[in-house]
């Protein structure tokens, strides 16, 4: 092969990657910076630099302090759920057993389905007058057909079900990622520790899950970020209500900017998180790096 | 009182038999290097795993210092292993690795600290403790292993080939140390290798396995010089002792003892066999001579003979040479069973 060829056939290849990201996430990254610092709305055709006022203006706003605060509540809550969940199905599907595949398979359906249909049937399942989770409770005699609860409709009802449905939905990713690490344990490790005397427990949080934590760190930093910037559950739920109790920073910027034709303090919204973003990803990505697994 | 002794041990593995062990009887003696030789697959580490607990006999008992161990735990069983990949915990510093299994013991931090201490300076790596497994040579993570192992004074150890990670050079020496190291401790040693050499330098008694059954149990001179079947016989020594056929009986003779006839004083009762030398390997101290009997009983089998460098005889190839082996040197084998039989004529 020819040094020209050779020299150019990397970027070359590359290249399509460059484009689509730079096309597709770096211009309207950039884009919602510049409006955020503007006072651009929906259908208005000149810019104008406003500094910060766009910030300034968020900051006093009740809603938006609310989902900023509901924000933290739904990705804190839902990432130690689904921590907890994963290393649980994690240890239940490391060992084998009969119909470990179809199990395996069941387990990684809401990760494959779309997420918003899945969110439809949790709208059925929760619904306030169709719901098989009250007709069964009143079936049990727990609760009584016209007191059921509204599972979208009381605030904190409405936040764990939002937080319950988005764990569901983030589980088996989360799941697959700390098989993964587990099944890279070498299996002489744990054997080392039960000889030396260490019972489960031990083995456990002393042994295998400090060895896997690169692996975990990867499991939350993706976590964490997703559950920052994703709003498909809640819109589908509750759309941030009810009194916008389940109102989280992507889904009030999209109904301030799109929906409320405020472009400018939607976008101001909307990245308002980057720099948290970029120091959570920063923080897991060095611990990553520094607890290697040999 | 034997530290380990067990009854009727077998392991079926339901995939094929690949390192089974069936029907195992054996029982150590205080204070001894038991080695446990065999082939791969030959079951000596599916044995060993199932005295240290990690993997659960078919069938059979296991006695540990008199207690029926069955169905306790590794953890129960107070023992300590040292595995082929040593499996040290890479998260840990050295420190921390010889630390924990007595902080498994719930031993108090003090104490915990001294015996970490004695156990690193028996070994020689008090210099090490703050490091990471993965920042240490290979014979440095060997003896962290090794002092994980005896930090808490356990009354057997089961060693996997822990040499075998080991480049030859260093194997050498590290065998030495760790036979030594053994005297020294005094604790009852259940070693597998597959290394013949290891298990005859190192072994007070050798347990031959082949097939997931004991082929032989001895002192090392015991198996090499009186093997009881023909696969102990030609598993040990290198080359293998000959086994020729020949009236309804296998007659083997080690290639040592297998001579030019001029060489055996001459009131020696011997076996003379003409042998025709085909080719010759010079291998500093030795040479090794291989060729082919004729006439006599066992005309057309090959043989090997194994002789001193300093032996000045020449043997030219493809000529007949005069041979023989010392009666007493030779050893007869049942042609069905393949065990040892009593010395009989040959015609």
């Amino acid at each position: 092969m020819s040094g020209v060829r050779q020299r150019w056939l990397g970027p070359a290849m590359f290249l399509p990657a460059v484009l689509y990201v730079v096309a597709l996430v770096g211009v309207p990254f950039v884009l919602a910076f510049f409006y955020s610092v503007g006072d651009v709305k929906v259908g208005s055709v000149g810019y104008h630099f406003v500094g910060f006022r766009n910030f300034t203006s968020v900051l006093q706003n009740p809603t938006f302090l609310r989902a900023l605060r509901n924000s933290f509540v739904f990705t804190v809550a839902s990432q130690i759920l689904v921590l907890v969940g994963a290393n649980l199905l994690a240890l239940v599907l490391k060992n084998a057993f009969r119909g470990r595949r179809f199990v395996r398979f069941l387990i990684l359906l809401p990760w494959v389905a779309p997420v918003s249909i899945g969110s439809i049937g949790w709208k059925w399942i929760l619904d306030s007058l169709y719901s098989v989770i009250n007709w069964v409770l009143v079936r049990l005699h727990l609760v009584k057909e016209f007191s059921a609860p509204m599972w979208l409709g009381e605030p904190k009802l409405a936040m764990m079900s939002v937080i319950l449905v988005h764990t569901w939905h983030m589980l088996p990713f989360a799941t697959v990622i700390i098989l993964a690490g587990w099944t890279a344990i070498p299996k002489d490790i744990p054997e080392a520790a039960a000889v030396d005397g260490a019972g489960f427990f031990r083995r456990m949080f002393q042994i295998e899950l400090p060895m896997m934590l690169p692996i975990i760190n990867v499991a939350v930093l993706f976590g964490v970020i997703f559950t920052f910037t994703d709003m498909t559950v809640i819109y589908i739920l509750t759309r941030g209500g009810p009194y916008d109790t389940t109102q989280v920073l992507p889904s009030l910027a999209f109904f301030t900017g799109i929906l409320g034709s405020d472009l400018a303090e939607g976008a101001a919204i909307s990245i308002f998180l980057v720099p948290l973003l970029v120091a959570v990803a920063w923080l897991m990505l060095r611990s990553a790096h520094r607890a290697e697994v040999v | 009182m034997a530290v380990v002794q067990t009854r009727g041990l077998t392991k079926l593995f339901a995939k094929g038999q690949v390192g089974a062990v069936v029907d195992v009887d054996l029982e150590s003696r205080e204070g001894e290097f038991l080695v446990l030789l065999g082939p791969s697959g030959s079951g000596k580490t599916t044995l060993l795993r199932m005295i240290a607990g990690l993997e659960e006999p078919t069938s059979g008992e296991i006695w540990i210092g008199g207690v029926l161990v069955n169905d306790l735990t590794p953890r129960q069983r107070r023992i300590a292993m040292v595995f082929q990949s040593y499996a040290l915990y890479p998260h840990l510093t050295v420190l921390g690795n010889i630390e924990f299994p007595l902080k498994a013991r719930r031993m108090p931090k003090e104490e915990r600290r001294r015996k970490a201490q004695w156990a690193a300076d028996l070994l020689g790596i008090g210099r090490l403790l703050g490091r990471k497994p993965r920042e240490l040579s290979g014979g440095e993570r060997q003896r962290v292993a090794l002092a994980r192992a005896i930090v808490r004074e356990p009354s057997l150890f089961l060693l996997d080939e822990p040499l075998s990670n080991l480049d030859a050079k260093l194997r050498a020496s590290a065998r030495e140390e760790l036979e030594q190291f053994q005297k020294k401790i005094g604790t009852t040693t259940i070693y597998v290798t597959h290394d013949q050499v290891e298990a005859m330098a190192m072994g007070d008694r050798v347990v031959v396995m082949n097939q997931g059954a004991v082929r032989q149990i001895g002192t090392p001179a015991d198996v090499y010089d009186e093997p009881q079947d023909t696969f102990v016989a030609a598993f040990l020594g290198s080359p293998p002792m000959n086994l020729l056929e020949a009236a309804g009986v296998i007659v083997g003779f080690r290639p040592e003892h297998f001579h030019p006839s001029a060489a055996l004083p001459a009131d020696e009762p011997v076996l003379k066999l003409a042998f025709r030398a085909k080719h010759e390997e010079y291998l500093g101290a030795e040479r090794i001579l291989y060729g082919v009997l004729e006439g006599g009983p066992f005309d057309g089998e090959k043989a090997v003979a194994r002789m001193s460098s300093t032996l000045a005889a020449r043997f030219a190839p493809d000529v007949v040479h005069d041979f023989a082996v010392a009666k007493k040197d030779l050893k007869f084998f049942d042609r069905e069973k393949e065990t040892r039989t009593e010395p009989r004529a040959l015609a």
